[in-house]
């Protein structure tokens, strides 16, 4: 399978700085991720390959990390915390909102493809909780109203 | 290594620097419990079972990852030490069903031993078990989920041991789960490795899964019937409707050769004992078609017809075909048969390997061929041809993990990149047939090395690996059929001039390498002594021919020229395995001994329903000339051992038993209880006594071990220890200092080819091996049909 110029000018980046093969895994299937949207079976098939790693093993790494997946997310992906900091300042309240407005649950995908849900453990910006991340993007000292805008602008952004 | 002296709970314990702390405490008899310590595998440091308190280290360490240092004080029984496991076992139980009652690791489970010992009576957790159904992902390994522990022995054995790397684990936490190489199923070499580890009921068989309990079950250990590497399993055993039935294949107890190993066919492929289409009634041809008969009926027409072709045309109109998966009693019994009664040397079976040659090539020399163990920890092997991982699967194992685990050198020189490559300091492909020339170029003959120089391998890469092996000290060479006649002398010359060197001559069967010990062939005698030399067997046998017979092609030749009046062909089947043409003997006597209806059997005058060798007892001579005992475990009525076939049909032909088998002889002639019965207990206690000290009674002409008795006399290198035979113990025979043999038909050897599922006559009945071979789509492969 082929991927963008620019994973591969990455992956042969990240070679040159492990002594080992294998040790650019984890780095290598968040790039792939990002491009593919998912690590679908070709993908997982392919770093298999070029690391000269069985699949049983790209798939147990892959298990490992909830911030790797191995089916389609939506365009957005909303992970809210809901730890203990976040938690006693009504993040429970935002997910369950979230699972409302979107009308999905845990690990769900909207039928548009525009967004899935995660509840997730402390993303380490408890200062500010409750707290969530979207993509790459943090958003923080969320209400119910502030999550409306929120939404309502990357639905505008997804649409375009 | 220097010692090191510790002290664990007020003992003394010295142990050799690098020693774990864990193996420290067992030399002196303390057990540290532990679920994923493995001796032969990675540290795992996953269970925490084998918690123990180190002086001056604040936190509790694990024994299995520890290694001790000098003036190390430990206590492995403290109140800290005892809540650490009961806190731990609690754990694990958190998850765990409780359906010991039903789990085929009852009884055998090491979390229940555990439970019991360290356990406590309640828990503290008030949650839901996890649960999930029980999964099927091959033929032969289960998983039930919720019972594993995740002490990952199962994912190190396939990886480290198997080199197969088929199990991983997924997820994480209180979620982590083992997981198949093919994220619902497997695809592995079935060896079932992974399941005989499992310390808990978590990986199960298909063979054997809910079938009975383990206390309910006679366990008998013996040796596998498949190929010709030996690896001892323990069957186990229960009443059946029509005798005793093998339910259980396995060697937890590690005893043998073969540690803990076995492949799938010794595992599992003993289920062609009980293939409904096993012959168990003696058939006689009437009127054109194979009929039920009694065994009465049967001995007696093969012996009116053998007595008189013999006493009318001769020996020489009547052909033996002896098997490579008979014992070695019965192999000798049948040579001296066909010399003695039948009066005649033709007399062959399938062959497998040039061990004629082999012998001639070591005449002289002493200690030069390798046990079964020697080739784990040899500190460098060669292996030219062969594919051990299929063909002598424990073989492959004992090279994998001397490299493994001793760090040994292996060089790998084969036609095909075949798996043990992985392993190999040097692998060499050369093209298809040059195995020869690569003997000769090592032997120096240097004008071959340009035939043998490709783009991968220059003329200088040759010369650079003859050195390094020249280099090399007490290296093992070991090489498959394509190396055979002069060959086999070449290579023997080459590492002769190698200190300590040794060698193995691979053959395929089970008891291949005792078929050609035995002498079934037409010019030599047990011992390879030939039959043409005035030696000891004629003293001892009496007038003997001494005309070299006629080998099993030119047997084919005389049938069709009407001047092979009778065959016998004792466990196997040559009209299947070489394509004779079936009518070939329509105008001689066929008798047939087996456990099937063969193509072979189908075309016989008498068929004879033949017990296999898990159903018997006798000696079986492993390809590495490791004499072991196979013991009788399964039973299946209305079949008889060859061995006492044989004896009825000379009896049948009207000769003396006596001069056939010596038994009874000595004027032991005691009632050994057989007049008795049920109240022979005096009885039964002198033979438990005399078993004891290895003087077996040997009452009756059916006794194998009478024959083993002339065997240890008469066929050099045989000579060993009775009773560390008898204790089950392997013995390597010697057998170089036998009478030269001559450059032997090397065309007529037809490798087996058998592969990991195929298994001869055998695979054929095997339930398991052929669910193995339909799962995976694929047409039954062409070496199904063999002649053993
Ligand atoms: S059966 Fe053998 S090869 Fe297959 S998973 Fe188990 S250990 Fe590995
Ligand atoms: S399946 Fe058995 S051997 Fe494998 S990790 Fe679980 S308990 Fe251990
Ligand atoms: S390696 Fe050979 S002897 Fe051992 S279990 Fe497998 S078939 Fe039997
Ligand atoms: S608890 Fe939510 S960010 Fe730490
Ligand atoms: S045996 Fe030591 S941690 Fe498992």
């Amino acid at each position: 399978m082929t991927f963008s110029d620019q994973f591969e000018s990455r992956f042969a980046e990240m070679l040159s700085h492990y002594p080992t093969k294998r040790s650019v895994l984890v780095p290598t299937l968040l790039y792939a991720q990002d491009e593919v949207g998912y690590l679908s079976q070709e993908v997982i098939a392919e770093l298999a390959q070029r690391l000269d790693l069985t699949e049983l093993e790209v798939r147990n790494v892959i298990s490992y990390y909830s911030m790797l997946t191995t089916k389609p997310r939506g365009k957005y992906n909303l992970q809210v915390c809901t730890n203990i900091s976040c938690m006693l300042r009504g993040a429970e309240e935002i997910f369950d909102w979230c699972r409302q407005r979107l009308d999905i649950d845990h690990k769900g995908t909207t039928a548009d493809g525009l967004f899935s849900l995660e509840e997730v453990e402390c993303i380490g910006a408890c200062s500010w909780a409750p707290a969530m991340q979207v993509n790459y993007d943090f958003h923080e000292n969320l209400t119910v109203e502030k999550m409306d805008t929120i939404l309502d602008e990357y639905k505008n952004r997804g649409m375009q | 290594m220097a010692d090191v002296n510790i002290t664990v709970d007020g003992k003394k314990v010295t142990a050799p620097a690098g020693t774990l702390l864990i193996e420290a405490c067992k030399s002196v008899g303390i057990e540290v419990p532990s679920f994923c310590y493995y001796p032969g595998l990675s540290l795992q440091g996953a269970c925490r079972m084998c918690l123990v308190k180190i002086e001056k280290i604040p936190k509790l360490q694990t024994a299995c990852t520890t290694v001790i240092s000098e003036g190390m004080t430990v206590t492995t029984t403290s109140d800290e030490v005892r809540q650490a496991r009961k806190s731990m076992v609690e754990l694990l139980l958190g998850n765990h069903p409780l359906d010991c009652p039903v789990c085929d690791a009852g009884g055998e489970c090491e979390l229940q031993d555990m439970t019991f010992a360290y356990g406590a009576a309640e828990s503290k957790y008030m949650e839901a078990k996890n649960h999930k159904d029980e999964q099927q992902w091959s033929p032969v390994v289960y998983f039930d989920r919720p019972r594993c522990i995740l002490c990952y022995r199962c994912v190190r054995v396939c990886g480290e041991g198997m080199d197969v790397w088929a199990l991983g684990v997924q997820n994480r936490g209180v979620v982590s789960i083992i997981a198949p190489n093919k994220e619902d199923h497997l695809e592995c070499e079935e060896c079932g490795m992974c399941i005989d580890i499992c310390p808990v009921g978590a990986l199960t068989s298909g063979a054997y899964r809910y079938k009975t309990r383990p206390w309910e079950m006679k366990h008998v250990g013996t040796i596998c019937t498949h190929c010709g590497d030996g690896c001892k399993t323990t069957l186990g055993v229960r009443r059946s409707d029509t005798g005793m039935e093998i339910v259980r294949g396995d060697n937890r107890d590690k005893s043998g050769i073969n540690g803990d190993f076995l492949c799938i066919k010794g595992r599992y492929a003993f289920d062609f004992a009980d293939s409904a289409e096993r012959l168990n009634q003696p058939l006689i041809r009437k009127e054109g078609r194979l009929t039920p008969s009694t065994w009465e009926e049967a001995f007696e027409l093969v012996g009116k017809h053998f007595a008189e072709i013999r006493d009318k045309e001769g020996g020489q109109a009547i052909g033996v075909i002896g098997s490579n998966r008979t014992t070695n009693e019965e192999n000798y019994l049948l040579s001296k048969f066909a010399r003695v009664v039948l009066k005649t040397n033709n007399l062959d079976h399938h062959r497998t390997a040039d061990f004629p040659a082999f012998v001639a090539a070591l005449t002289g020399k002493l200690d030069i061929t390798a046990s079964m163990r020697d080739v784990f920890n040899a500190p460098a092997i060669l292996l030219i041809g062969n594919n051990p991982t299929d063909q002598h699967p424990l073989l492959g194992w004992q090279i994998r993990n001397n490299v493994r685990l001793h760090r040994a050198r292996l060089y790998v020189i084969n036609t095909l990149p075949i798996k043990l490559r992985r392993q190999a300091a040097n692998f060499t492909q050369i093209p298809a047939g040059t195995e020869g020339k690569v003997a000769a170029f090592l032997a120096g003959q240097d004008s071959v090395a340009e035939a043998l120089a490709s783009e991968s391998t220059s003329r200088e890469n040759w010369i650079a690996l003859r050195d390094k092996l020249r280099g090399e000290q007490n290296l093992i060479i070991i090489f498959g059929s394509e190396i055979r006649g002069n060959d086999i002398e070449v290579l023997v010359k080459f590492g002769s001039a190698i200190p300590g060197a040794k060698f193995v001559c691979l053959g395929d069967y089970a008891n291949s390498r005792g078929a050609a010990d035995m002498g079934l062939y037409p010019d030599l005698l047990p011992g390879y002594h030939r039959v043409a030399d005035n030696g000891k067997f004629h003293r001892e046998w009496g007038g003997i021919p001494t005309t070299p017979g006629l080998n099993l092609p030119q047997m084919v030749d005389a049938a069709k020229a009407g001047k092979l009046q009778a065959l016998y062909v004792v466990g196997s089947n040559p009209i299947g395995r070489f394509g004779i043409d079936p009518f070939a003997f329509s105008k001689s006597f066929v008798v047939v001994q087996d456990m099937f209806l063969t193509e072979t059997a189908l075309m016989a005058d008498v068929v004879l329903p033949a017990a296999n060798a898990y159903e018997k007892s006798g000696t079986f001579t492993n390809t590495c000339d490791d004499l072991q005992l196979i013991k009788k475990a399964g039973e299946v009525t209305d079949t008889k051992t060859d061995f006492e076939m044989i004896v009825r049909i000379a009896d049948a032909m009207g000769f003396d038993v006596r001069k056939l088998v010596h038994f009874g002889g000595g004027g032991t002639r005691a009632d050994m209880g057989q007049s008795r019965g049920a109240q022979s207990g005096e009885a039964d206690q002198h033979g438990v006594w005399l078993e004891a000290h290895g003087l077996e009674p040997k009452m009756s002409p059916f006794d194998p071990m009478a024959i083993l008795d002339e065997i240890q006399r008469l066929v050099p290198g045989y000579d060993v220890s009775r009773m560390n035979l008898l204790a089950g113990n392997d013995q390597h025979t010697n057998l170089a200092g036998s009478g030269p043999s001559t450059l032997h038909n090397p065309e007529l050897i037809v490798p087996a080819n058998d592969g990991l599922f195929s298994s001869g006559t055998l695979g054929r009945y095997s339930r398991t091996l052929n669910s193995v071979i339909e799962n995976r789509h694929r047409e039954p492969a062409e070496t199904e049909v063999a002649a053993d």
